[in-house]
């Protein structure tokens, strides 16, 4: 009875850290998969086999092992490279027209066809 | 009139487009990272190539007033074409130069200071490239320029040219 106890023990220690191990390997590849490679200057992190992406990989898993949040990650990242880095543009000052012309452009073509129906 | 304003705005609109996306097909599209910023490099420590020591990076720039940090790797053939520059800089004893060996094979790396020659006063190993991570390099070779309070004064992305060596002689000099 206290062998199988032990060997149930044994198989949820080993579930668990399976799954943390999973949850891990999940947002490595969920960060990689939103970080450009500055090497192979198109592919983003998670594609790359360059040096720097599987430095960038090694990274990340530390970085996360220390504690640390996708959003830490990123803007520690920000701060070595700059926002190019990151594949998801923030709205700041230098990228505002990038998210501010397409809602221009929607707004504008939604007008003319507003006209055009009225119109006719 | 309304009607010939808003043709107006949609024409301006299409040349404002057209020379947006005509200026953007010949601007390069490979990024570079700044290469003067007012950043520190975070105190690190690592071993070293030859002893296997761990030293810390502040015990080697101490008392230095300027330090250059060299990363290079000796599979990396732009850091071969270099290393005449950096042997002509460990010429001048005003010049602390140290050396990161990125992410290299120890036994390849000696080879390569023995064949060449060894510029450095001593040369650190990041294997897995956390360092040079860390100080914001992306690839080798990468030549930084830096005080003794460890602030970044200039940094070469690439290998290191006659200019670059001019360069740093001026900041040296300074």
């Amino acid at each position: 009875m206290k062998l199988l106890k032990y060997i149930i023990f044994f198989i949820i220690c080993i579930i668990q850290s399976n799954l943390y191990a999973d949850n891990n390997s999940i947002l490595i590849d969920k960060i990689s998969k939103n970080l450009r490679c500055l090497i192979c200057q198109g592919q983003s992190v998670y594609d790359s086999q360059s040096e720097f992406a599987n430095s960038i990989k090694i990274l990340i898993n530390k970085k996360i092992q220390e504690g640390n949040s996708e959003e830490e990650i990123y803007s520690y990242l920000k701060n070595k490279y700059g926002q190019w880095i990151v594949y998801d543009t923030e709205i700041n000052k230098k990228t505002v027209y990038l998210w501010l012309f397409p809602v221009i452009l929607f707004v504008f073509g939604g007008i003319l066809i507003i006209r055009k129906v009225f119109i006719n | 009139m309304k009607k010939n304003f808003f043709y107006f705005i949609l024409i301006s609109l299409i040349i404002f487009v057209f020379v947006l996306l005509y200026t953007a097909v010949f601007k390069s599209k490979s990024y570079i990272p700044a290469t003067t910023i007012n950043k520190k490099i975070k105190e690190f420590s690592a071993k070293d190539l030859f002893t296997d020591n761990e030293i810390e990076i502040k015990d080697l720039i101490h008392d230095k007033k300027i330090t250059i940090i060299n990363i290079w790797s000796s599979w990396c053939a732009p850091c071969r074409n270099e290393h005449i520059y950096l042997m002509k800089l460990s010429q001048d004893s005003k010049i602390n130069l140290i050396g990161l060996n990125y992410k290299d094979d120890r036994s390849k790396a000696e080879v390569f200071i023995q064949e060449l020659g060894n510029p450095f006063f001593k040369i650190l190993e990041d294997p897995d490239g956390l360092i040079s991570i860390d100080m914001g390099a992306y690839g080798v070779p990468e030549t930084y320029i830096i005080d003794d309070k460890l602030n970044i004064i200039r940094k070469f992305i690439g290998e290191l040219t006659f200019s670059n060596y001019e360069e740093i002689i001026d900041i040296i000099n300074k």
